[in-house]
């Protein structure tokens, strides 16, 4: 708790004494808003007491004042506050219309600091809202700002909430400030009663007690100071939890988007030896019909602009698909079984692929926005959030998997690209058209790279030289994985997701990079089939 | 066209080309103007527009009557984002293009690459961008901004009660040269204004990393340690779309933990979907919703020229810091030759001291007399939803460079050359 400065507290005291005495008209009193005249910090408070008086009675008319200010139409003319309304304006108190003009009034700025005290007294005034949600996310927000000009407003609220789960935030909310308390028992009942909560700042608040100044502790009662030790162990243990699960998470995501970017690659390098060094811009051509198709959705569709990630699936699949055709029959069919012309080819054709989305589309990175149902996340205790984007992309990466898995396995094609790695004349022989074959296992090899593209443009830039960026990666997961072999690649892509993640945590993630390298390096040389090997008479071929 | 027209249009064209040619022969009259940004490569995102904004201010001084009397004549070149061809294409335009001065860079590994070829030759570099510091050149110009133009005013913002009064300070930025030595000075700033280490996180991330998972979860863990909590940016590139991206989503509110960039304006957001980034902050010493007159007419100017120069997405074109500062940049050098009355490298620097020019950043800038820095104001601004900035705070006047911060030991003694 920081010092005020006896003015400050002053001004508060009169602020909370004229929210006190003079409610429940229809207009708010002179005083109640003109703080908004002064300094800074006189804003800030006034804010606040709105918040905190609105509660009560008039919350009507104190939301009047805050949206105005959110609005950026509130503003001081000659000392006095007002709203502009258009081309007039009106005393912000009593919504009197006055004759100043609105060039003349000088607007009070709304910056990052007034949004906060903004969201403060908006939840404040929320907590008597009927809605439970709305309650909610008020307590949960008066909690984080908590402080103790509120707890008028936390007590208010306790005294007539029923709801279990709001009451157990606002309880936590108005313990952190009887922590402070002169009373005992209030502080100890405090203690105990924090040890439910899961936010690391909790346990600040409750070590501070157990600090110690020269021979005296900070917190005079014994019993207080063993309540709080054992919540600050109990938060630990919740706190740990929740980060252990949050990395494994990151690393999860990490893993599923290496193995999108990796699975296109694992089929057409993996299978069919095709050294394709314009892997990444196939996934850049799948993240650029996202672009275009959520351009149609916005020009045409702007109801559904949500959808439109959805839409693009069969888009990027297709349109990636169709340039991987034009490659195979056009350059790679004629270089077949010669790995370097291959890979100088390919590496040709993704700097043309890259200049042809710089020429058509320009430079510039290109915007997608996340849809609303994609953005935020799910909080599992403070600290640790699981965003919506990144859940979205691992379901889709083992939708993707499956999607390949019955189509190797289950379907006709699936059997001849099989019985074609394994042994290309043997299978030509006996009737399998491998020509066929290799154009239609390339494109869907290259579909799946630009589904690929679809996902990464959820959480990456889009530009035209994105791809760049994950094909070494990609390499690195094929390679570790094993050629050939896609259970292979999904192990190696989720391995190194989770240990790159760990490590990042532990080292920061430029030796995080470097260790992983030196690890695939050491990996590669004492087993260079990668983790699964081919297994049968033809391996060595 | 039947064929008699076309005989016509064709000795026409001919006869027209033959009086042209001994004009063109005359290249005394013209006045060459070296332009060396990136235009293709990775750096092609930001260069681009420096090098259009350049040749809009040549023709806007060509169409004045140019310089003395003069023309310009600009010799545009592409470094292609490749540092060693920097100092090739600098030799070439110094020596063999003979131009008068020269205007590029972006990155400071760039500058430091061109710097040697131009005390070679005695040329004439003037940079548009905010740089580290740690450096001072006879033969180059810094319109950008020195670290006490931008980083250390924002610092200081955060601190105040207007910036949200931060207490502890996340120094997070790309692994090169800038970033490493801005947060070195920020960090020995922050201890002199009583910060204490354990209060201070530091972290570099690869070039064009795409994965903040980690890192933000790290911010979130070090905020709710304590005190209140800004980050400090100097993430570069494309990197920045990803990093807001996951802080959006991660939950972390600009109310909660500001983000004040250092290099994120306008042109960087044009890639961004701008809506989680709300509130986050940038300082610069320019931003386009800057309301004065010479930033209307800049902005409309830059608009009109994309517009008519066919420049891709010319309806959306937005103009930047770097640029006003490449604008003010080839003002400044106008005036100095003028006063010179020379094109000499040893004149333009003995004249260009002192220099004013009514910027687009609503303030007179002044050529320092023997720094090599204009005088400039610091804005700092929080991202709207379109994209652009609102000002919450600026310097009442222009400040000072200081190249050499003195919060580098060893640096007192060498603010002048």
């Amino acid at each position: 708790m920081h010092r005020l400065p006896a003015l400050q507290i002053l001004l508060r005291g009169v602020l909370l004494l004229t929210l006190l005495v003079g409610p429940a008209r229809a207009a708010l009193d002179e005083g109640m808003v003109a703080g908004f005249a002064g300094d800074f910090q006189s804003r800030l408070d006034t804010i606040e007491a709105l918040g905190v008086a609105g509660g009560a009675e008039g919350g009507n008319e104190a939301r009047r004042v805050l949206d105005a200010l959110e609005a950026g139409a509130l503003g001081v003319a000659g000392g006095r506050v007002v709203i502009v309304h258009g081309d007039t304006v009106a005393a912000a108190a009593t919504g009197e219309a006055l004759d100043i003009a609105p060039a003349a009034v000088e607007p009070v700025t709304v910056n990052n600091r007034v949004r906060r005290a903004l969201a403060t007294a908006r939840a404040a005034l929320a907590l008597s809202s009927a809605d439970r949600g709305e309650r909610l996310a008020a307590a949960r927000t008066l909690a984080d700002n908590t402080g103790e000009t509120l707890l008028p407003v936390f007590e208010r609220a306790l005294a007539s909430e029923a709801d279990d789960e709001i009451r157990g935030v606002l309880g936590r909310a108005a313990a952190r400030v009887y922590l402070a308390s002169g009373d005992a028992a209030r502080r100890l009942k405090a203690a105990e009663m924090l040890g439910e909560s899961s936010d690391p700042a909790v346990k600040n608040l409750l070590a501070a007690l157990l600090a110690k100044n020269g021979n005296d502790w900070s917190e005079p009662s014994a019993e207080v100071r063993a309540a709080a030790e054992a919540s600050i162990r109990a938060i630990d243990r919740r706190v740990a939890t929740a980060e252990a699960v949050g990395t494994l998470f990151s690393g999860l995501s990490l893993g599923s988007i290496l193995l999108l970017a990796a699975l296109g690659l694992a089929i057409t390098y993996g299978v069919m030896g095709v050294i394709n060094m314009a892997h990444g811009e196939l996934l850049m051509v799948g993240a650029y019909a996202t672009f275009v198709v959520q351009g149609v959705f916005r020009n045409h569709f702007p109801a559904y602009v949500d959808w439109y990630v959805v839409a693009a699936i069969p888009v990027a699949f297709l349109s990636a698909a169709l340039v991987g055709v034009a490659m195979e029959r056009l350059v790679l069919r004629h270089l077949y079984g010669r790995p370097l012309e291959s890979l100088l080819a390919t590496w040709g054709l993704s700097l043309v692929l890259i200049q042809a989305a710089r020429v058509s589309f320009g430079p510039q990175n290109l915007e997608l926005a996340n849809p609303t149902w994609m953005s935020g996340g799910i909080e599992m205790a403070a600290g640790v959030v699981l965003p919506w984007n990144r859940i979205v992309i691992v379901g889709f990466a083992v939708f993707v998997l499956l999607l390949i898995w019955l189509m190797m396995q289950k379907t006709r094609l699936g059997m001849f690209v099989r019985a074609v790695t394994q042994n290309r004349p043997m299978a030509g022989c006996v009737g399998v058209p491998t020509a066929r074959v290799d154009t239609l296992a390339f494109a869907i090899g290259s579909g799946v790279a630009g589904l690929g593209g679809l996902a990464l443009s959820q959480i990456a830039n889009v530009g035209p030289a994105m791809g760049t960026g994950y094909i070494v990666d990609a390499f690195m997961v094929v390679v570790l994985g094993g050629v050939g072999q896609l259970a292979g690649a999904v192990w190696a892509a989720l391995g190194l997701g989770i240990v790159g993640k760990f490590l990042e945590g532990w080292a920061g993630a430029v030796i995080a990079k470097i260790l992983v390298l030196v690890f695939i390096i050491i990996f590669i040389q004492k087993r260079p089939q990668g983790i699964f090997a081919l297994k049968g008479r033809f391996a060595d071929n | 066209m039947n064929r008699r027209n076309f005989v016509k249009a064709l000795t026409l064209s001919a006869s027209i080309a033959a009086i042209g040619l001994p004009v063109g022969a005359h290249a005394a009259e013209t006045i060459k103007v070296g332009i060396l940004h990136s235009l293709s490569g990775t750096m092609a995102i930001s260069e681009t527009a420096l090098k259009n904004v350049a040749l809009m201010t040549i023709e806007e001084i060509n169409a004045a009557g140019g310089v003395m009397g003069k023309k310009l004549e600009p010799v545009v070149v592409d470094p292609a984002s490749n540092w060693p061809l920097f100092a090739e294409k600098a030799r070439q335009l110094v020596a063999q293009d003979k131009v008068a001065a020269v205007f590029g860079c972006w990155t400071s590994v760039s500058r430091k690459s061109v710097n040697p070829v131009f005390k070679e030759l005695n040329g004439l570099l003037f940079y548009p961008v905010q740089y580290e510091g740690e450096e001072l050149e006879k033969n180059v110009f810094y319109t950008g901004a020195a670290p006490n133009q931008q980083a250390i005013p924002a610092v200081e913002y955060l601190m105040s009660a207007e910036g949200g009064g931060a207490k502890r300070f996340v120094l997070l930025g790309t692994d090169y040269v800038y970033p490493r030595t801005t947060n070195k000075i920020l960090r020995a700033f922050l201890k002199s204004k009583g910060v204490a280490e354990a209060d201070i996180m530091e972290d570099y991330t690869p070039f064009g990393h795409a994965d903040y998972q980690t890192i933000i979860a790290k911010i979130k863990k070090f905020a709710a340690e304590g005190k209140k909590t800004a980050v400090i940016s100097t993430i570069n590139g494309d990197s920045n779309v990803p990093f807001y991206k996951e802080l959006g989503n991660a939950g972390l509110k600009a109310t909660d933990v500001p983000v004040v960039a250092f290099s994120v304006g306008e042109e960087e957001l044009r890639g961004v979907d701008t809506k989680p980034l709300v509130g986050h902050l940038a300082a610069w010493n320019y931003f386009m919703t800057l309301k004065n007159p010479e930033n209307d007419a800049f902005a409309k100017k830059y608009k009109d020229w994309a517009k008519k120069n066919g420049v891709p997405n010319a309806d959306t074109v937005v103009t930047n810091d770097p640029m006003e500062a490449t604008y003010v940049g080839l003002y400044m050098w106008k005036q100095a030759v003028e006063k010179a009355k020379s094109t000499d490298t040893d004149k333009v620097i003995a004249a260009i001291g002192g220099q004013t020019f009514k910027a687009p950043s609503g303030f007179t800038l002044t050529m320092d007399k023997t720094n090599h820095h204009l005088h400039k104001p610091v804005y700092i601004g929080e991202v709207r939803g379109d994209g652009q900035f609102d000002v919450v705070w600026k310097t009442k006047e222009p400040i000072r460079a200081q190249p050499w911060s003195p919060f580098i030991a060893g640096n007192e003694g060498k603010q002048k050359l």
